[in-house]
């Protein structure tokens, strides 16, 4: 296993286990009250890391290279997966995959980024950063999946889209912004999964959904932390301290209403036990997947505009001069809303 | 000690200021070919240069007074302002600033007026303002404008100059912001009511992906910078320089992604024309 920078202490510890035990093992001399002593020490030292984890720590989980990806939840939580490829437009693009599935006994299709698991499959799949085609093609089985009236499930975890000369050439821009119009108004559930990294657009492009949900460990955000630092403070290895301001993680991102769930991670993360996360996954799908499946087409659309159209939080202050102040009014005197009913608002 | 101190060997007088012939202000040199010119002139001319026809960025309000029929514009939801959900460390400063820069309260402006008569609902971009960029008030401002075309039948125009994307400072909400426009692209879609994007520079990153690629005719102004990633992010990521004019609008009408190019001085005309059609 592979341990990330903060994980060192429990690494140290680790060694100093699996040292004393080859000892015994070699001398028969008992120790085992060292080494049970040992791991109690392991034990607290991975509840204090696990249960105050920084931003910035979660980040590095969301990144970690042994995490599951997309087709290893599909392998994880599905049967009969039949991939499809193409956007019928220019290309490939195996940053993203996607087909039909059957999840809990009902075909879904499922569409999600997919990063490489070694630096040959990392070239391959372009480290999961999909280019226009890849976005095409994801909106063409979504639209497959409108047509048979099949749930769709996305499964998000991608730094971003990639920022290179042919995307730009073949409208990495238009491709998302088509991508976001389409997926607010197919007429069949859409249940979108955060399961690492959900980077900007290339994220969203796949995450216009009834319902999301964020994996315990993964972030969503509007540009990657590096990015953030790099504006900020001019230096992108200042991302550790750009992060905290982001609010990129579950708990922020419930607050902002950006999210609806936060499902569970082993401790430790995802990557230290895949069937653990898995069930724990299936159980928060099936459960969002048969509430939307009770709605009809034209309640899912509309509800979905509603959701996203009550995102943002904004200050509508009426008959008042502009003020060029950082600190405006006392807050009495303004109507401060965080907009969950933007309809009201309009008669107000 | 007084070695130190010794008193300079020469005394200064001031010089009174020479008066100049010109009066302040009245001259400017243009950013692109450096000549000098007279800035009446350069107004005159939508601020295009011109000696070498370089086109400096319009205003909010500069680019409504060049599109609408005169006295016709009725600014709406001119209420609305950002304010720091993230408590983001130096939004509120940038804020301030941008507000007593452009002397509007958010990055974009919106209202409704007429074009050769026609009545349009209009929504145009102030770059100045945290460069154009979309945060919570301005996706909200972009919806409201998209939605009154929806109640009334009326075309859209949005004139496009966000070249700062998403607005980082508001962190996700910004970005949801392009689900929520995009979303009301789709109503105004649904309905048939024309929605013409006219695209100046610079747009980019979350702008550029979500209402403003999705104009029923995307127009762009000649030479704009437009595109999704940044040139210099692009630049680091494949670790070489670009070739001249990727990503202006001359190579996008080349790659198949706009209508067509209009000199800022036929835009007004342009778009007359194309809500006389689409006008239903």
């Amino acid at each position: 296993m592979r341990y990330l920078e903060f994980e060192r202490p429990i690494e140290d510890l680790d060694r100093m286990i699996k040292e004393q035990e080859d000892y015994a093992k070699k001398t028969g001399v008992d120790i085992s009250n060292e080494i049970d002593s040992l791991h109690r020490r392991r034990n607290q030292l991975v509840r204090d890391t696990f249960y105050n984890l920084t931003p910035y720590q979660r980040i590095q989980l969301a990144r970690h290279p042994e995490r599951p990806y997309c087709l290893d939840y599909i392998r994880l939580l599905t049967t009969d997966f039949i991939e499809f490829h193409g956007d019928r437009k220019f290309g490939e693009d195996p940053a993203i995959v996607g087909g039909l599935a059957n999840l809990d006994g009902t075909s879904v299709m499922i569409v999600g980024h997919q990063k490489g698991r070694d630096t040959e499959e990392n070239l391959k799949r372009n480290f999961g950063m999909p280019n226009p085609e890849g976005f095409r093609k994801a909106l063409r089985l979504m639209e497959t999946a409108e047509r048979f009236r099949k749930p769709i499930v996305t499964f998000i975890d991608s730094a971003g889209a990639y920022p290179g000369m042919g995307g730009e050439e073949r409208g990495q821009a238009e491709a998302i912004a088509y991508n976001l119009m389409r997926m607010s108004r197919l007429r069949v559930p859409i249940l979108v999964v955060v399961t690492g990294e959900g980077g900007s657009g290339g994220a969203l492009a796949i995450g216009v959904g009834d319902r999301v949900l964020l994996m315990q460990n993964a972030y969503y955000a509007v540009c990657t932390p590096e990015a953030c630092a790099a504006i900020l403070f001019k230096d992108r290895g200042k991302a550790a301290s750009a992060v905290s301001s982001m609010k990129i993680t579950g708990e922020d991102l419930l607050r902002l209403g950006v999210i609806e769930e936060v499902v569970p991670e082993p401790i430790g993360g995802a990557h230290m036990n895949w069937q653990e996360t898995a069930d724990n996954l299936r159980e928060s799908i099936l459960r969002n997947l048969h509430d939307l499946q009770t709605q009809s087409p034209e309640e899912l659309v509309e509800n979905r505009y509603k959701r996203f159209r009550s995102m943002g939080e904004f200050e509508e202050v009426k008959d008042r001069p502009l003020q060029f102040r950082v600190k405006e009014e006392p807050p009495q005197q303004t109507e401060h809303k965080k907009a969950k009913n933007p309809f009201s608002m309009a008669s107000a | 000690m007084s070695w130190f101190k010794r008193p300079p060997r020469y005394t200064t007088i001031n010089v009174p200021e020479k008066k100049s012939d010109i009066p302040d202000g009245l001259w400017m040199r243009c950013d692109n070919c450096n000549e000098m010119i007279y800035k009446k002139d350069w107004e005159s001319n939508l601020k295009i240069c011109p000696k070498c026809d370089h086109y400096s960025i319009l205003s909010a309000r500069e680019r409504i007074k060049s599109l609408l029929d005169p006295g016709s514009f009725e600014e709406k939801d001119s209420s609305i302002t950002s304010i720091d959900p993230l408590q983001f460390s130096g939004y509120a400063e940038s804020l301030a600033r941008s507000r007593k820069r452009t002397g509007e309260k958010e990055a974009v402006t919106c209202g409704q007026g007429t074009i050769e008569g026609y009545p349009i609902q209009l929504a145009s971009f102030d770059f100045a303002f945290i460069g154009g960029s979309m945060g919570s008030a301005v996706g909200e401002k972009i919806t409201r404008a998209l939605e009154r075309g929806n109640d009334t039948g009326q075309p859209v125009v949005i004139v496009s100059a966000g070249g700062g994307g998403a607005r980082m400072q508001e962190g996700m909400l910004s970005l949801m912001q392009m689900a929520k426009t995009s979303a009301a692209v789709a109503k105004l879609r649904e309905k048939g009511t024309p929605y013409i994007s006219v695209l100046t520079h610079p747009t980019m990153g979350g702008v550029a992906a979500s209402f403003a690629f999705l104009g029923d005719v995307i127009i762009a102004e000649p030479k704009a910078l437009i595109g999704f990633a940044g040139p210099r992010v692009i630049e680091q990521t494949i670790g070489q320089t670009l070739p001249d004019g990727f990503q202006t609008s001359e190579f996008l009408l080349e790659h198949g992604m706009i209508d067509m190019i209009s000199e800022r001085r036929d835009l007004k005309i342009q778009l007359s024309k194309l809500v006389a059609h689409l006008y239903n």
